[in-house]
């Protein structure tokens, strides 16, 4: 029993990173109908963001990390990856507007491959530690129950930050043009909506929210390299999927529910199968309900 | 009509004879015509003349042997790859120094596997094919080892691998060879390790995706089951995962007294930095592929206490390995890690053997490796048995205070 709860803490922790991943997916999707495969690379981004900035403040104040610093360190790698966000859809999804889906699709692969290996000759191939972001120790519930800080603070600022997705997306006029865009482009734009700047704004939410992810899995996995995002990347996008692609709350649970999969299948004798377990699953799921859980059936307008 | 008698290769004997046109009342610009095509046929006869020394220069014995080293200077095993290159470097300037092999200087043609399956096997029939190398250095990953191994005994190179442990690389043929302890010794040494320090409850964490860590996994436990010995839990992983909680969870909750963790320095510090975030504070004990400098950077604290079996301790106070010690220093300014003495000592191996056959003839050269005894190396002293394996002992490093202490040497 308590092996089970402290699986099920950490399947939530893992979760709760794939989630905020899943929902730049779905939120991308949501507005262009296409799914941007250079997300992952995003959160790389974000990990290196947030590793510079730990080692320039650190070095800058000649003080070890502490609260402070990683909160500079979660807004400095939002920020950055909100800004690569935004340069990659002016740069290499604009010009290709209205071009086909596929066409887009292709080209953020090509962007996805950019990134991960222009990040290795930028950054080197090297992993490298990650900074311990606070001091690690544990909270002990029982004997064999411990939550980790660091599986505390994951779970806590996804849980902020999807709140405050939430308070967006649902109260902001921002957030009502996201929505409208994603129902109807054109109606929404005849009704005033400028779709090129909404665009830009949900690549840049998207990505902060991948650099924020970014910053909760290296504290996570505690080392980066440049080819970090690719597994994150692919396992979110089946999270998002599985939630049905294009739906907010459907993105949190996909992944929660992709992360607990892997947890309990990795702490289970069939350890080495674990990703075959839980993509096995994915494929029953989407047998079942072909929307996704969360999704709704459309029906495609010819 | 002078366009033909220019042609003939008699013409050129004209040339001496160049007054002779005026005096046989030839009009002044065809002798200058002429003059032109007898400096081209000169031009070209010489050309020939040179062409053919070169020919003929490339068909006398070369005044070198050469050796093809594949190793992985780049990608994720590039820290492994490099340190070998370092140390065959030392051994190849230290025997050209001393006046070379046969009378003839080493030269080492070094390739970049890239760390990757499939390169490995082009890069080797490159070095046969192209280089006409007379023999092999390399890999270091057992894995890209089995890749080149048939291609070696194919085409009947010998081959010697500096570090792959795993069994099967010495049973692609009777032409590979190699000079590292196996993984069915290094498993027992670390298990023999376990038992002398009091440790009856262990728990294995493997890397299914890798030869190395599945070998070494099945020695240590049919080793520490057989001595009465309790694996308490057995968990893996495969290559490429980042996120190790679930496996440590599961291990933590069995108590063990210390975790066997055969995998290489890339994630080893990482899981072990898991392990610490998660609470578990037993001892890990590894491998030889744990040893590199990058192990303790990336596992700072974490790797502090733990073990590993290994090759080589610069420790050791013996005058040869001092002496490697001193010129690799100087050299690259660090000391040199267990797989940089094994590069050295593939090096030494291969100019012995070339010795004591006389000659670079693949099937003698054979022989000659085949029959090493007792070669004297900075990696212990070598014999290599029936099945090409070397019967030598391992050294058990402590990783204490950042750095790898020397902690005692476990006999075969």
């Amino acid at each position: 029993m308590e092996i089970f709860l402290q699986q099920l803490v950490n399947g939530l922790s893992l979760g709760a990173i794939y989630a905020l991943i899943a929902l730049g997916y779905t939120l991308v999707y949501g507005v262009l109908r296409f799914i941007n495969f250079a997300h992952g690379d995003v959160l790389m981004i974000g990990s290196y963001a947030g590793f510079y900035i730990a080692l320039e403040l650190s070095q800058q104040l000649g003080a070890t990390i502490s609260y402070q610093i990683a909160f500079l360190m979660l807004m400095g790698s939002m920020l950055v990856c909100a800004g690569i966000g935004v340069l990659i859809e002016l740069l290499a999804y604009r010009p290709l507007r209205n071009h086909p889906k596929l066409t887009v699709l292709i080209t953020s692969i090509g962007v996805s491959l950019l990134l991960s290996y222009g990040g290795q000759i930028l950054f080197g191939a090297q992993p490298r530690p990650f900074p311990e972001l606070i001091h690690a120790s544990q909270l002990h519930i029982t004997k064999n129950l411990t939550i980790s800080s660091s599986h505390l603070i994951v779970l806590l600022v996804t849980a902020v930050i999807l709140l405050a997705l939430r308070f967006i997306v649902m109260k902001t006029r921002f957030g009502m043009a996201v929505r409208a865009l994603s129902m109807n482009p054109q109606a929404a734009s005849l009704m005033g909506v400028n779709p090129n700047a909404v665009i830009s704004w949900t690549f840049a939410l998207g990505s902060a929210l991948a650099g924020a992810a970014g910053i909760l899995y290296s504290m996570t996995i505690q080392s980066i390299e440049p080819l970090m995002g690719t597994m994150p990347g692919i396992k979110a996008f089946i999270a998002a999927v599985l939630g049905g692609i294009g739906s907010i709350p459907g993105a949190a649970l996909g992944g929660v529910l992709m992360g607990l999969v892997e947890t309990f299948v990795g702490g289970s004798s069939f350890s080495s199968y674990r990703d075959a377990i839980a993509f096995g699953l994915l494929i029953l799921i989407l047998l079942l309900k072909p929307a996704g859980l969360l999704g709704k059936a459309q029906a495609e307008k010819v | 009509m002078i366009h033909a008698r220019c042609n003939s290769p008699l013409m050129a004997n004209f040339y001496r004879f160049r007054c002779l046109p005026i005096a046989f009342g030839f009009p002044q610009n065809t002798i200058y015509a002429m003059k032109r095509y007898i400096t081209v046929i000169t031009l070209a006869l010489l050309a020939i003349a040179f062409g053919g020394c070169k020919k003929a220069a490339s068909l006398l014995p070369p005044n070198e042997i050469k050796v093809g080293e594949f190793t992985s200077l780049t990608g994720v095993n590039a820290t492994f790859g490099q340190s070998a290159n370092n140390g065959t470097q030392i051994a190849l300037q230290e025997i050209n120094a001393a006046g070379g092999v046969l009378g003839k200087n080493l030269n080492i043609i070094v390739d970049d596997t890239q760390s990757k399956a499939g390169e490995t096997s082009t890069i080797v029939h490159k070095l046969i094919s192209q280089d006409h190398v007379v023999a092999l250095l390399g890999e270091i990953a057992s894995v890209r080892s089995l890749e080149a191994a048939p291609i070696a005994q194919e085409n009947k190179i010998p081959m010697i691998s500096p570090a792959s442990t795993n069994e099967k690389v010495t049973q692609a043929g009777d032409y590979i060879f190699r000079i590292c302890f196996i993984d069915s010794f290094q498993g027992k040494v670390m298990s023999k390790f376990a038992r002398s320090i009091g440790v009856k409850h262990v728990a294995i964490l493997t890397d299914t995706s890798k030869d190395y860590s599945v070998g070494l996994t099945d020695s240590f436990k049919k080793d520490f089951t057989a001595n009465g010995g309790l694996i308490v839990s057995e968990q893996s992983y495969s290559g490429g995962d980042k996120d190790f909680g679930p496996q440590l969870t599961a291990i933590k909750a069995q108590n063990p007294e210390a975790i066997f963790l055969p995998d290489y320095y890339t994630e080893a510090p990482l899981i072990m930095r898991q392990a610490r975030q998660l609470g578990i504070d037993v001892p890990f004990m590894g491998t030889d592929g744990w040893d590199s400098p990058e192990l303790l950077t990336v596992g700072g604290n974490a790797v502090e206490g733990s073990y590993f079996s290994n090759h080589f301790s610069q420790e050791n106070a013996s005058p040869n390995v001092q002496r490697f010690v001193k010129n690799y220093k100087d050299k690259y300014g660090s000391a040199p890690d267990g797989i940089a003495a094994l590069g050295y000592d593939s090096v030494y191996i291969l100019a012995d053997a070339i010795k004591r056959a006389g000659s670079t003839d693949p099937v003698k050269l054979r022989d000659a490796i085949a029959g090493t005894q007792n070669f004297d190396g900075v990696t212990g002293k070598i014999t290599l048995d029936a099945n090409r394996n070397p019967m030598k002992s391992a050294v058990v490093i402590r990783v204490q205070d950042h750095s790898f202490r020397y902690l005692e040497t476990i006999d075969p």
